[in-house]
């Protein structure tokens, strides 16, 4: 795998990191920091696995933001597929979603019970249950970001395309360039720099983040996920501040196009609009997600189903809003590590793999 | 959901999709979202779904420069240790 070890040489790390010290002591000197925000769960998740923040200068910091999609899952919207699995509706679910705590339970605990909650590896297996459960009324857990909306969206195109009625979809899709701009406009989170998502990026297009450069003269350069990616990212981000020229890069270039994918934004757009959107931690964000149309609501579950995603609530030692702001890093958690666990999480932080919490959990004790 | 490593297609199958190889396993792969894909090319995948072709030149560009970078780093380790 030669193709693989080139992204993680040793000495082109190391040649970044001192390139990347000189900039951060530049800044230091002038009283600037470098806080890089990254927006992508598997960033996250690459950033702990390789030790990333190891081979920062202590002039640099990277902060996780709300990238992982099961994360940012609202309370209530658990509740709402709760709600629907006690109706005897067959519920299809990506793995992720089956421990993210709802006001009151999981769906594992409820699977447990005897609910019917299946675990698809792709939206595709939504599609064989509602064809072998004809009688019954199949529900897909369509979370995520622009990256999973394309695939979850041709799941509901196959579905109409085959006249298949029984299945819908309980929608909790989310935008990331608003909950950028969300944070931005928090006065309490500080970023100098955003680390721009690698597979979002794919399909929205490196394009999507130049209004924050134009309008918050904010840096941004989307970056793959091997260490030398992340580094290389850091590194420009760290220059651009200290020649004061905020700009675009993409540095992604072997996967990200500047206009995206223009097959899977026509098939969004066809189906979804946008609509205000729920975010655990950051709260109700005007237009920060997507629902499908009017003219496709009986693929809609909320709506054929008359259940509620808003409100919900949940445990209130949960720092999960301020993690996924970049307010505080996980161990900041006065529960992190000791009440909650991955093997019994509190937040939707210590679910995923993705999740800040979990990824600090799990690779800071194996160091 | 996301597998951050391209997957080498090396099948297509009747229904416009494809099988795909990671590290000696096999995925079923929707091709839907990408056009135009062949066998031989290496493609990201997320729930299933190929979102993107690898564009081979750029990944070979930036390795190039990834090796450039290594080079720097050691050329200066050794000046700086004879020195
Ligand atoms: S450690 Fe657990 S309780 Fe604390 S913020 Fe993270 S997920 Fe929430």
């Amino acid at each position: 795998m030669k193709y693989i070890e080139g992204f993680r040489d040793a000495d082109a790390a190391r040649f970044l990191h001192d390139k990347l010290a000189a900039t951060g002591e530049e800044l230091a000197r002038e009283g600037r920091t470098v806080r890089v925000m990254e927006v992508c769960g598997s960033h996250t998740m690459a950033i702990a696995r390789f030790g990333v923040r190891g081979m920062l200068p202590d002039t640099v910091s990277l902060l996780s933001g709300p990238g992982c999609p099961v994360c940012v899952t609202d309370a209530a919207y658990i509740d709402a597929a709760i709600e629907l699995a006690e109706r005897e509706i067959i519920i299809a679910t990506f793995g992720d979603m089956m421990r993210v705590p709802g006001s009151r339970e999981t769906l594992a605990q409820l699977r447990a019970a005897g609910a019917e909650v299946e675990v698809c590896y792709s939206p595709e297996g939504a599609l064989v249950l509602a064809r072998n459960n004809p009688e019954r009324e199949v529900v897909f857990l369509g979370i995520g970001f622009e990256t999973t909306t394309a695939p979850v969206v041709s799941l509901v195109h196959t579905a109409q395309a085959q006249g298949v009625r029984n299945l819908s979809v309980l929608t909790a899709f989310k935008l990331v360039p608003p909950a950028l701009d969300a944070l931005i406009a928090d006065v309490e989170v500080q970023i100098d720099a955003f680390l721009c998502p690698a597979h979002v990026s794919a399909i929205i297009g490196s394009e999507a983040y130049r209004p924050i450069v134009e309008q918050h003269s904010i840096p941004c350069a989307v970056a793959g996920f091997e260490p030398l990616d992340i580094l290389y990212g850091v590194q420009v981000l760290a220059e651009m501040l200290a020649q004061d020229k905020p700009a675009l890069v993409n540095h992604y270039a072997r996967v990200v196009r500047p206009e995206g994918n223009l097959a899977a934004k026509t098939l969004i757009d066809a189906y979804l609009e946008p609509v205000d959107a729920g975010w655990r931690g950051l709260g109700e964000l005007p237009r920060s997600g997507l629902g499908l149309r009017e003219r496709w609501s009986a693929y809609d579950a909320a709506k054929r189903f008359s259940v509620s995603t808003r409100g919900g609530s949940f445990d209130p030692r949960c720092r999960c809003g301020d993690v996924l702001k970049g307010k505080i890093i996980p161990p900041q958690c006065p529960i992190f590590g000791k009440v909650c666990t991955p093997d019994n999480p509190v937040g939707a932080c210590m679910v995923s793999s993705e999740g800040s919490c979990a990824a600090y959990y799990r690779y800071s004790r194996t160091d | 959901m996301c597998l951050a490593i391209p997957m080498k297609l090396i099948e297509l199958n009747d229904l416009g999709g494809g099988t795909a190889q990671l590290e000696g396993a096999r995925y079923e792969v929707n091709l839907s979202l990408v056009e135009g894909a062949e066998v031989g090319d290496y493609l990201i995948v997320h729930a299933g779904f190929a979102i993107e072709t690898l564009d081979q030149e750029e990944a070979d560009a930036r390795l190039e420069l990834f090796g450039k970078m290594a080079e720097a780093y050691r050329e200066e380790g050794t000046r700086g240790e004879s020195a």
